[in-house]
């Protein structure tokens, strides 16, 4: 039964595919069968995660020796949740949002195709239970989003991000396929029971998991193979962006823990302090980066390798924790990294959506083009500040709840044996810390300075509050799953506690209490949070406050100009930017970035102190690209230059190479 | 019972807020050869600015009028969690040491929004400024708070108090680690010298008051309110969870007078030695700040591995 509704999910988003190339009238079709596609699927990852039975099936579908083994278990069902709730309420936004592109069938149809090709691989991806099925899902996914981000590829810029893109999806993949090759030579075929089951040595293993981190971390953007992410993210259409960026990334760390928690035999604490390490150093770089861009959906993209380097470092303590034979702290890891991976895609998904609805607002991305939008579009701000909020991991909200659990597996160290470990992962804790800090300072340049303020550009100032139903209810529902599951974590923390259970086969602590109105990770007397009992103080203590002082007898406010120390006429320009508001981080963590910073003065009648004009210009770059990216390049372009010059062009020449390759060949098979 | 004695607590915490911020005026006045204001001179300004009318930028938009309200609320929450007179609160087991620094970093949001949003430039900087110091702050007061909490492998502060407490006097050499990181970052996010000048108003200079130069009435009152309480709640934190002794274990009269008695001399001794600290030492410039804080997460850090190596029992 909960098979075929994952099965249905497939289907109609398929189905919505292939409506759009039929390019009718009736565009709101594609919609609706995306909409059904996303219910079916929360309906498969719900009833899965209750249910808790690992269901199989075998497709008589691909290679006649080959058939497609399908496998849901809760894993994949709560992966398979966050695709629904994402296509769902993309189903509801994306219909006034493309209606641009529904002028012109043709390239509705293209997007609409994709997407639900899209959308359809990924959840393939999460029901393959063989190695072959997995990679056809996989790339039919990475395909189908190179097309979405090529989209509008009548710009240059898009065409390469697009490039840039497949080439990376593409090379991950290879990276995945030789991690399944390395475990499936120790194996007996390719399903993941074969795997499973593979008797494998530790070498052979720790190479697959370099292979297999590599492959998914490509994906998932992990710092220094992430830089896909910022170019690729912006270029798409907003709506697909958040399906990216709040699901496929997601998708990719599925991969990652199906692979390194679950297929591989055993797990070693090495490969967890790698994770670790990655993890911290995603976590921070991914952080200070988006901090410094201007371009919104630039900025949201590196926050989202800061929250994969999150998630990849409680990864990692999850694995120390288990190889070490501290099981039920492994679990209470695994539950805070998957718990962190579900909010994520929630705030995400909106804080995409709320650029789209920006974007199409105003015709600007640029935050410093931005300001006092939530005079203009009051509904956008409230739904986008609480998405700000729940990113910055502010109390009451799920972000908060998924770095609480991680800090209380990281301050668990003291069961540990190894004193190198007990001082390492304090101080990735601490990196934890200032990572949140400083995307809490990240978040109020991107909310105070795009809704706050005054309008800096004619476009902001013209803004006007969305009309459509759907495109506000979309990230409004969002808004209120962040703001739910900020008060009621246990709700979905006990159905992750059934599958870390079933993946690790551990349970939690059995002091821990995660009841509606405690959390308890480890036991009640150790640390304990209620976040709806603060709900409720906050409230009443608000409502005190507000008697007390608005009460009857309190003076009305008067309204007046802004105090302008006395000089006359404030202008919008005298506001803070992007780039001012970032100075004093820039300046601390120069080291971090390639800063380019010019300032052009122009002198009246060549004075020295008589300035005419002054131009400033920033330009800062990823160290990746000039220390990993360019060597490579220029690696492959010298290569390609030295095999190149076997090719003379002379046909004879080619004549010889056939040959010689045919006499080797014969000579191989003799022997 | 319990819970009567839990909101009496907090009551008291947020009453006795302004009285320190008089007493530190005192002391600070008094070193530096000057006359002192009364103590009763902060009630007086907040009950003061409570009774003017509020004036409001025609720029500013509802999360002006609202963040005064959210700060000033956040601090009482945080008020509730640090035990101040006695351990073993039922309101301080809703939230840990991370919550209150969860509220700490609520509080800090919207007052940074709250600056942006008339869209000046003196609030842009306070924001942009108070952002860059607490994010530098706050992983340093996290190691120095994991530190003790490690010890005691507990993150709630009753916990964690208690088992100082059973522990008796001995010394730990991470705890001193700890304990100076604590100050200094106490000093930084409370905005003192040599981080903020809370009386400037010299713009190279100002943080915490570039952001609510526009405030007035009673909403200066509650945010110039949750400042005295933010500066009282650290003071507390670093009183008690250094030096517990004195606190109410038991829920009797005279162990809670005799806790307050003790907790009023620790707030004298640690206000005595701020108000020196604030006449000797100079505010350094902006850009020091980041060594300044990079030594107190330095301190945290040390203090973490002094833990580890030398306390820790495995």
């Amino acid at each position: 039964m909960i098979l075929t509704l994952a099965y249905g999910a497939i289907l109609l988003s398929l189905a919505s595919a292939c409506f759009a190339l039929l390019q009718t009238r009736f565009t709101a079709m594609v919609f609706l069968l995306l909409g059904l596609s996303g219910a079916l699927a929360i309906a498969a990852g719900i009833g899965e995660l209750l249910d808790q039975t690992v269901l199989v099936d075998n497709l008589k579908l691909g290679l006649p020796w080959q058939t497609w083994k399908i496998r849901f278990d809760g894993l994949s069902a709560f992966f398979f949740l966050i695709i629904g709730i994402a296509v769902f309420a993309v189903s509801f936004y994306a219909p006034h949002y493309t209606h641009n592109e529904q002028k012109n069938p043709a390239s509705f149809a293209v997007l609409s195709l994709f997407t639900g090709l899209f959308i359809a691989g990924m959840m393939l991806v999460l029901l393959a239970d063989d190695a072959f099925m997995f990679m056809i899902a996989w790339e039919l996914m990475s395909v189908a989003s190179y097309f979405l981000v090529a989209f509008q590829h009548e710009n240059s810029a898009n065409r390469r991000a697009a490039f840039l893109y497949l080439l990376m999806a593409e090379v991950g993949a290879l990276l995945i396929i030789l991690a399944f090759g390395v475990v499936a030579s120790f194996a007996d075929g390719f399903t993941f029971d074969a795997l499973r089951a593979s008797q494998i040595s530790t070498t052979w293993m720790s190479i697959a998991f370099v292979l297999a981190l590599m492959g998914f971390g490509m994906k998932a953007g992990l710092v220094p193979i992430h830089v896909w992410l910022p170019e690729a993210h912006p270029v798409a259409p907003s709506h697909i962006s958040a399906l990216m960026s709040g699901v496929m990334l997601k998708v990719a760390l599925y991969g990652l823990i199906r692979f390194c928690f679950d297929l591989l035999p055993e797990v070693h604490w090495q490969w967890g302090v790698v994770l670790l390490i990655v993890g911290t150093v995603s976590a921070l770089s991914g952080i200070l980066y988006a901090m410094m861009q201007q371009n919104l959906k630039r900025l949201l993209a590196y926050s989202s390798v800061e929250n994969i380097g999150i998630i990849v470092m409680v990864l990692g303590l999850s694995m120390i924790f288990l190889a070490n034979n501290h099981k039920e702290l492994a679990a209470l890891g695994l539950l805070a990294a998957l718990f962190h991976a579900f909010n994520h895609a929630l705030f995400k998904n909106l804080l995409f959506l709320g650029a789209g609805m920006i974007h199409h607002q105003t015709h600007e991305l640029n935050i410093d083009m931005l300001g006092g939008l939530i005079k203009r579009m009051p509904k956008t701000s409230v739904i986008f500040l609480i998405g700000c909020m729940s990113i910055s991991s502010l109390p009451l909200f799920n972000g908060f709840v998924s770095e609480w659990l991680a800090f209380q597996t990281a301050l668990q160290v003291g069961v540990l044996d190894n004193g190198v470990l007990r001082s390492l992962i304090p101080v990735s804790a601490a990196a934890l810390a200032l990572t949140a800090a400083l995307a809490a300072a990240c978040f109020v340049k991107v909310f105070g300075l795009i809704f706050l303020g005054v309008p800096r550009s004619r476009h902001a100032e013209k803004a006007q509050e969305i009309k459509s139903f759907g495109m506000l209810a979309a990230p409004a529902m969002l808004a209120g799953l962040c703001f739910f599951f900020g008060i009621f974590p246990s709700v979905m923390l006990d159905f992750l506690g059934g599958v870390t259970n079933h993946i690790l086969d551990a349970a939690l602590p059995q002091t821990s209490v995660l009841t509606p109105l405690w959390l308890a990770p480890v036991s009640m007397q150790q640390a304990s949070y209620s976040p709806l009992l603060i709900l409720v103080s906050v409230l009443i203590t608000a409502l005190i406050l507000f008697f007390v002082l608005h009460g009857k007898g309190a003076t009305k406010a008067r309204i007046a100009p802004t105090w302008d120390c006395g000089f006359g006429a404030l202008s919008p320009r005298m506001q803070y930017t992007s780039s001012a508001f970032t100075m004093p981080l820039r300046r601390i963590f120069a080291t971090v970035f390639l800063i380019d910073e010019k300032v052009e003065k122009t002198m009246r009648e060549n004075t020295k102190l008589n300035v005419a004009d002054v131009r400033y210009s920033l330009h800062i770059q990823d160290h990746s690209w000039v220390h990993v990216y360019q060597p490579i390049e220029r690696g492959v372009n010298r290569v390609a230059k030295q095999v190149g010059r076997i090719q003379t062009g002379n046909i004879r020449t080619y004549i010889g190479y056939s040959l010689a390759t045919l006499i080797l060949l014969l000579w191989v098979v003799s022997l | 019972m319990n819970w009567t004695i839990a909101i009496f607590q907090t009551v008291l915490f947020v009453a006795l807020a302004p009285l320190l911020a008089g007493f530190l005026k005192f002391c600070k006045c008094r070193l530096q050869n000057r006359r002192s204001p009364s103590f009763s001179q902060p009630y007086r300004d907040l009950l003061k600015l409570t009774r003017k009318q509020p004036v409001i930028s025609q720029d500013a938009s509802w999360l002006f009028c609202v963040a005064p309200y959210i700060i000033f609320t956040m601090m009482i929450l945080a008020a509730t969690v640090i035990p101040l007179i006695a351990v073993d609160m039922p309101t301080s087991e809703s939230a840990d040491v991370i919550v209150l620094v969860g509220f700490f970093a609520f509080a800090r949001f919207f007052l940074a929004l709250a600056g942006l949003d008339i869209g000046t430039a003196f609030g842009g900087m306070g924001s942009s400024r108070e952002m860059t110091i607490s994010s530098l702050a706050e992983p340093a007061m996290l190691m120095a708070v994991f530190t003790i909490t490690m010890t005691a492998s507990n993150t709630d502060l009753s916990g964690a108090i208690h088992h100082i407490l059973n522990e008796g006097a001995t010394l730990h050499p991470s705890f001193v680690f700890a304990l100076f990181a604590l100050i200094l970052v106490a000093v930084a996010e409370t905005g003192r010298i040599p981080v903020d000048n809370p009386t400037t108003h010299l713009e190279l200079t100002m943080i915490h008051e570039a952001m609510i130069l526009e405030y007035s009435g009673r909403h200066l009152a509650l945010i110039e309110w949750a400042s005295q309480l933010k500066l009282m709640l650290y003071g507390v934190l670093i009183a008690n969870l250094f030096f517990p002794w004195g606190i109410a274990q038991s829920f009797t009269i005279g162990a809670l007078s005799f806790a307050l008695v003790a907790l009023v001399l620790k707030l004298i001794v640690l206000s005595v030695f701020l108000a020196l600290a604030e006449t000797v030492v100079a505010k350094m410039r902006l850009f020091r700040v980041q060594e300044y804080l990079g030594f107190a997460y330095l301190l945290g850090l040390l203090g973490m591995l002094s833990h580890i190596i030398l306390e820790s029992t495995r």
